[in-house]
């Protein structure tokens, strides 16, 4: 698995990239109530804002973490955005997306270097 | 800046696992380890634990011995009946600024021979010198820093407070008594800011810790903290201070006028007579410009504190905003209250919230989101 420093995780899978928040990231957030996703078959930039979450606290936004395309969202999550919190690292993914360079994830960090930027 | 303040109960908000945050000048719990949501659920479904001892307590005694004079007094400063008030009892005011805004929002309990206010931690200062500037020749003014302040709120609340202060369990909502108990002189009142019954309860400062320990041994008592103690008050209708009410909007815009008694009102026997009477007078018979209402979003998305409203989902002016808002976690559904135009107020109206550039509806809808459970 691969992190951001937006507390995105990022997992390789076949030819594309699963993409979801952190279980920090969650347990920071608070309660999570509601999510909006981006289109299926969206092209997106790295940095575009594509997600918006809203915790009990406040609204949030996720970015795309490199360039590609939206291939597949994550429905479960919209119909029931607890699920982030209980399952931030597993069930709870966001969206995949079709990147065109998969060596773009070799610059983000790996496990101990999410764990120390968390600190 | 100056250095935050603590209550008496900062190792154990610790202790127990609290995030601490700056409010008001304290550092204060927003949450514990379960969190906002299961901390609202919780005080619904049995009891919650509030430290509310960052509120001022204050005391005003007549110089000349007769409570009336103190409570004619404090009527020069709130549009609230106070002359009425029962010893025993305790009611609902605001101080008035003279164009008809509120200073702040405030209990005002009836002691036998002293009246007791409890105002916002945020305007505590403020209040006590305009009861000083304006109260002096008729009132001793004595702010309470003795006394630590908790709230105990929820269906399970009577039973929990009962084992330590029996009495309590024949209070009715607003009624206010003091109880000597192994934790000292309890001022205690069955009142609260969630919706749920439950007590408000003035201690000694040296016994907080005591008392918290105490009621919190009781398995139905959880801490609560901020976080949910603002979406209780969101669901329950209530205004926060700074928020919802401030020194723009009157009483009448407020939806508070209830809290207005027909002696205070035109034609009243004591009508007028406090600050800005003119103007909140002359809404209630020519009516407010605006009005708070309560707000449902129809989507999942909620509309925070800020968001425009608009009668029409391309409109050019905003008809209003939302004053507060979020997620009611008992309704299960994102939920605001806000000041649209009066003629736009009715329940039922949907009008639109702005948010992230979007117009998406919202339906006017009756205060409070969820009924109000007081042991009347």
């Amino acid at each position: 698995m691969k992190y951001t420093e937006e507390h995105e995780w990022l997992l390789v899978d076949g030819d594309v990239v699963v993409v979801g928040i952190t279980a920090h990231a969650a347990e920071q957030l608070g309660d999570i109530v509601f999510i909006e996703l981006p289109e299926e078959g969206a092209t997106v930039s790295k940095d575009d804002e594509i997600v918006v979450i809203e915790s009990v606290k406040a609204a949030s936004d996720i970015l795309a973490p490199l360039d590609g395309e939206i291939v597949e969202v994550n429905e479960a999550i919209v119909e029931n955005p607890a699920m982030v919190n209980e399952d931030a690292e597993g069930e709870a993914w966001f969206f995949k997306m079709k990147v065109e360079d998969l060596s773009a994830l070799d610059e983000l960090m790996d496990e101990a270097e999410y764990k120390d930027f968390i600190g | 800046m100056t250095a935050l303040q603590r209550t008496g109960l900062f190792d154990l908000h610790v202790e127990l696992g609290a995030k601490m945050v700056p409010f008001a000048g304290y550092e204060m719990p927003v949450q514990y380890k379960p969190g906002v949501m299961k901390e609202h659920l919780h005080t619904r479904a049995a009891a919650g634990l509030f430290d509310v001892s960052h509120m001022g307590q204050v005391i005003l005694r007549p110089r000349s011995g007769d409570l009336a004079d103190a409570a004619l007094a404090l009527e020069t400063l709130v549009p609230v009946d106070i002359l009425a008030l029962k010893e025993g009892r305790q009611r609902y005011a605001m101080f008035t600024n003279d164009a008809g805004g509120i200073l702040d929002d405030l209990m005002v309990a009836s002691r036998g021979d002293h009246l007791f206010l409890v105002v916002n931690a945020a305007c505590k200062a403020d209040d006590i010198a305009h009861l000083r500037a304006h109260l002096s020749d008729a009132c001793e003014i004595e702010e309470i820093s003795d006394r630590a302040l908790l709230a105990l709120q929820g269906p399970a609340a009577e039973t929990a407070l009962a084992a330590h202060v029996p009495g309590v369990a024949d209070m009715k909502f607003m009624d206010v008594r003091t109880f000597d108990t192994a934790f000292g002189a309890l001022w205690v009142s069955r009142s609260g800011y969630t919706g749920e019954d439950g007590f408000e309860i003035s201690v000694p400062a040296d016994q907080v810790v005591a008392l918290a320990r105490a009621l919190l041994a009781d398995e139905a008592v959880e801490p609560i903290g901020l976080g949910a103690r603002d979406s209780l008050r969101l669901e329950a209708g209530l205004c926060l201070y700074g928020h919802d009410i401030d020194t723009t909007t009157t009483p009448v815009e407020a939806a508070l006028t209830w809290a207005i008694q027909k002696s205070r009102r035109t034609g009243g026997a004591r009508a007028g007579g406090f600050p800005g009477a003119a103007q909140i007078l002359g809404q209630f018979d020519t009516g407010a410009p605006r009005t708070r209402v309560g707000l449902r979003p129809e989507g999942r998305a909620p509309m925070r504190e800020g968001t425009l409203l608009f009668d029409d989902a391309n409109a050019a002016d905003p008809i209003g905003a939302v004053t507060s808002g979020g997620f009611g976690p008992s309704v299960e559904a994102p939920i605001s209250m806000g000041y649209v135009a009066s003629g736009q107020a009715s329940d039922g109206t949907i009008i639109y919230g702005e948010v992230r550039g979007k117009r998406l509806p919202a339906v006017i809808t009756a205060l409070p989101f969820r009924p109000a459970t007081y042991k009347r």
